[in-house]
C-alpha cells in the first residue's frame, strides 16, 4: 500500500537499508577531489586515498602504481560490499540487487565476444571483465561463432536468457552486429527492470521508473549520436529504443529521423527535464553532452536518498558508487599522464 | 428483569447484546488494553530497533543516545499494563440478579471502552514513534546535530499514549464511581 510502506518495510529491509545509508555516508566529497586532483604523483594519491574507506584496499599495493591497479582495488570494494548485501537480502530484495548486476553481465558478455573475433587470449579478457557481471560459464563463451550458438550453448541458463528472444539470428558475429546486441539486450533489460518495479509498488515503483526512465533515455540520445553517419537505418535505430520513459513515444519518432547533433538538440528541448542539459552545451558541442548527463544523474540519484523505506536507495548507492570510481579512473590517469589541467573536463562531484 | 424491560420493543440483535454478560465485555476490555498496547510497542520497538543496528555498524557513536526511542516505544507497553490493572481492579463481582441490570451493564460497557481507547491509542502510538525512531537513527549517524531536533518530533508522538491513558482514568473514575455494592438502589428488586 503506498504510503504505509513504513509500517512492514523494515521486517526485511531495513537493517540493509541501514547498511547501505552508512556505505553512502563513506562517498568521497568535493573536498577530497580537490586534494586528490592537486596530487602530482600516483603515489600522492594512494595517500589521499588511505585516509577515505579505500584505505584497507590500497595500503599493501607495492609501488609503482599504476591507474588499473587503483581502479581495480575500488571495484573491489564495491563488490564486497554488493556481496555483503546480496547475502543479507531476502525476497524481493535479493531480486532486485540482481537485477543491478545485469547490464554488467551484458557489458562482459560483449566484451568477450568482441575480444574473441579480435583474436585476443580469453583469460586476459577475463581479466578486464567487471567482477559484479561474471557468471560461472563466462569463459565459454569464447568459441561461439554466432548468436543462435551463442544463446543455445551459453546463455540459457543465465539471467539473460530471456532477453535474447529478440536477437536470435544466425547471423556472424561481427562489430557492428555486436553493438545492436549488446543495445538490444540492454533495452530488454531496461524494461524488465521497469516491470519488476513496478510490481514491487509503492516508493520503490515511483523512485526507479523516475531513474530508470532517465537511464532510458539517455541510452536513446547517446544511441541516435552514435549512429548518425553510420548504416543504421531508422527502423533499426527505433528499434533499440526502450518502451518507455519521458520521450516515448513521440520523441522516439522525433530522434529515429535526426540526421545530426543539432537535430538531437531541437527534438530534446521540447522536454524541460532535458532542455536544462542541451541548454549548458553550445552549438555544434558533443563532448560535454557526457558530463551534463552524468551530473544530471547524480542530482537524480542522491535525491532518491531523501525517502526511507524503499529500495531505490540501493540502486542509487550502486551507480554512485561506480561514477565515482570513474571519477577516481580519470584523475589516476590525468595524473600519470601529466595533463592536470584537464582533471576538471570529466570529474563530477557527488557532494 | 430491568434490562430486558427497557428494550422489550426493540430488534433481536438488541436483546441479543443487551443479555451478554457485563463480565464478557469488561474481560474483552481489558485483554484490548493490555494486548494492542503491546502489540503497538513491539511493532515500534522492531521498526527502530532495525534502522538502529545497521546504521550503528558505521557510526558506533550512535547507539546509546538511540536507545531512546526503544525507551519511549516501551513506554508505551507499561501504559497498557499500568491500564489493565487500573480496570481490574474495577472488577467486582455482583450477585447473579443483578447482572444485567443498568449499573452493571454500564460498569461492562466503561471497561470495555476503557480497554479499546487505550489499547488503540498505544498501538498507533508505538507505531509513530517507531517510525520516528527509525528516521532519527539514520539521520543521527550522518548528521549527529540532527538528533535533538528529531528527538522534540518523537515526544510529540509519545503524548498520543499518554493522551488514551488520561482519557481512560478519568473516564473509569467518573463512570465507575455510581456503582457500588453497598449502594441501596441495587437492593431493591
Amino acid at each position: 500500500m503506498y504510503g504505509f510502506e513504513a509500517m512492514t518495510f523494515n521486517i526485511h529491509g531495513g537493517y540493509l537499508e541501514a547498511i547501505v545509508r552508512g556505505h553512502r555516508a563513506g562517498l568521497l566529497t568535493a573536498a577530497d577531489y580537490n586534494n586528490l586532483c592537486q596530487c602530482e604523483t600516483l603515489d600522492d594519491i594512494k595517500m589521499h586515498l588511505s585516509a577515505t574507506e579505500y584505505g584497507p584496499y590500497l595500503q599493501n599495493e607495492p609501488s609503482p602504481l599504476h591507474t588499473t591497479t587503483i581502479v581495480e582495488k575500488c571495484t573491489l570494494k564495491l563488490v564486497d560490499e554488493y556481496k555483503h548485501m546480496l547475502c543479507q537480502a531476502t525476497e524481493p530484495l535479493s531480486t532486485f540487487l540482481e537485477y543491478i548486476t545485469y547490464g554488467h553481465m551484458i557489458d562482459n558478455v560483449v566484451l568477450i565476444v568482441t575480444g574473441t573475433l579480435h583474436e585476443r587470449d580469453v583469460q586476459e579478457l577475463l581479466e578486464k571483465c567487471h567482477p559484479l557481471g561474471m557468471f560461472d560459464s563466462i569463459a565459454t563463451l569464447a568459441v561461439a561463432q554466432n548468436m543462435r550458438e551463442l544463446y543455445r550453448l551459453f546463455l540459457v541458463d543465465t539471467p539473460l536468457a530471456p532477453y535474447f528472444s529478440e536477437c536470435i539470428t544466425s547471423e556472424d558475429l561481427d562489430d557492428m552486429n555486436i553493438e545492436i546486441m549488446r543495445n538490444t539486450l540492454y533495452k530488454a533489460y531496461l524494461e524488465d527492470f521497469y516491470k519488476f518495479c513496478q510490481k514491487l509498488g509503492g516508493a520503490t515503483a515511483e523512485i526507479m521508473s523516475d531513474l530508470l526512465a532517465f537511464e532510458a533515455d539517455r541510452r536513446a540520445v547517446n544511441i541516435t549520436i552514435n549512429s548518425i553517419g553510420t548504416e543504421l537505418t531508422r527502423d533499426d535505430r527505433r528499434k533499440l529504443y526502450s518502451n518507455f520513459g519521458l520521450l516515448y513515444p513521440y520523441g522516439h519518432e522525433e530522434l529515429a529521423v535526426c540526421e545530426d547533433i543539432d537535430q538531437v538538440r531541437g527534438a530534446m528541448e521540447k522536454y524541460p527535464p532535458y532542455q536544462s542539459i542541451f541548454s549548458k552545451l553550445s552549438y555544434g558541442e558533443s563532448q560535454m553532452l557526457d558530463k551534463a548527463f552524468y551530473e544530471e544523474e547524480v542530482k537524480r540519484l542522491c535525491l532518491a536518498f531523501e525517502q526511507q523505506f524503499h529500495y531505490g536507495v540501493f540502486f542509487a548507492y550502486m551507480r554512485l558508487r561506480e561514477q565515482e570510481i570513474r571519477n577516481l579512473m580519470w584523475i589516476s590517469e590525468c595524473v600519470a599522464q601529466n595533463q592536470k589541467s584537464r582533471v576538471h573536463d570529466s570529474v563530477v562531484f557527488i557532494f | 428483569m430491568a434490562g430486558t424491560s427497557m428494550v422489550a420493543d426493540s430488534s433481536s440483535w438488541s436483546t441479543a447484546l443487551v443479555k451478554i454478560s457485563p463480565y464478557t465485555f469488561s474481560a474483552i476490555g481489558i485483554a484490548i488494553a493490555i494486548g494492542v498496547s503491546v502489540l503497538g510497542a513491539a511493532w515500534g520497538i522492531y521498526i527502530t530497533g532495525s534502522s538502529l543496528i545497521g546504521a550503528a555498524i558505521k557510526a558506533p557513536r550512535i547507539t546509546s543516545k538511540n536507545l531512546i526511542s526503544v525507551i519511549f516505544c516501551e513506554a508505551v507497553a507499561i501504559y497498557g499494563v499500568i491500564v489493565a490493572i487500573i480496570l481490574q481492579t474495577k472488577l467486582e463481582s455482583v450477585p447473579s440478579s443483578q447482572i444485567y441490570a443498568a449499573e452493571s451493564l454500564r460498569a461492562g460497557y466503561a471497561i470495555f471502552a476503557s480497554g479499546i481507547i487505550v489499547g488503540f491509542a498505544n498501538l498507533v502510538c508505538g507505531l509513530c514513534v517507531g517510525i520516528i525512531g527509525s528516521s532519527c537513527a539514520l539521520s543521527d549517524a550522518q548528521n549527529s546535530s540532527l538528533f535533538v531536533k528529531i528527538l522534540v518530533i518523537e515526544i510529540f508522538g509519545s503524548a498520543l499514549g499518554l493522551f488514551g491513558v488520561i482519557v481512560v482514568t478519568m473516564y473509569v473514575e467518573t463512570c465507575l464511581e455510581l456503582f457500588s455494592p453497598d449502594d441501596d438502589l441495587l437492593n431493591e428488586k
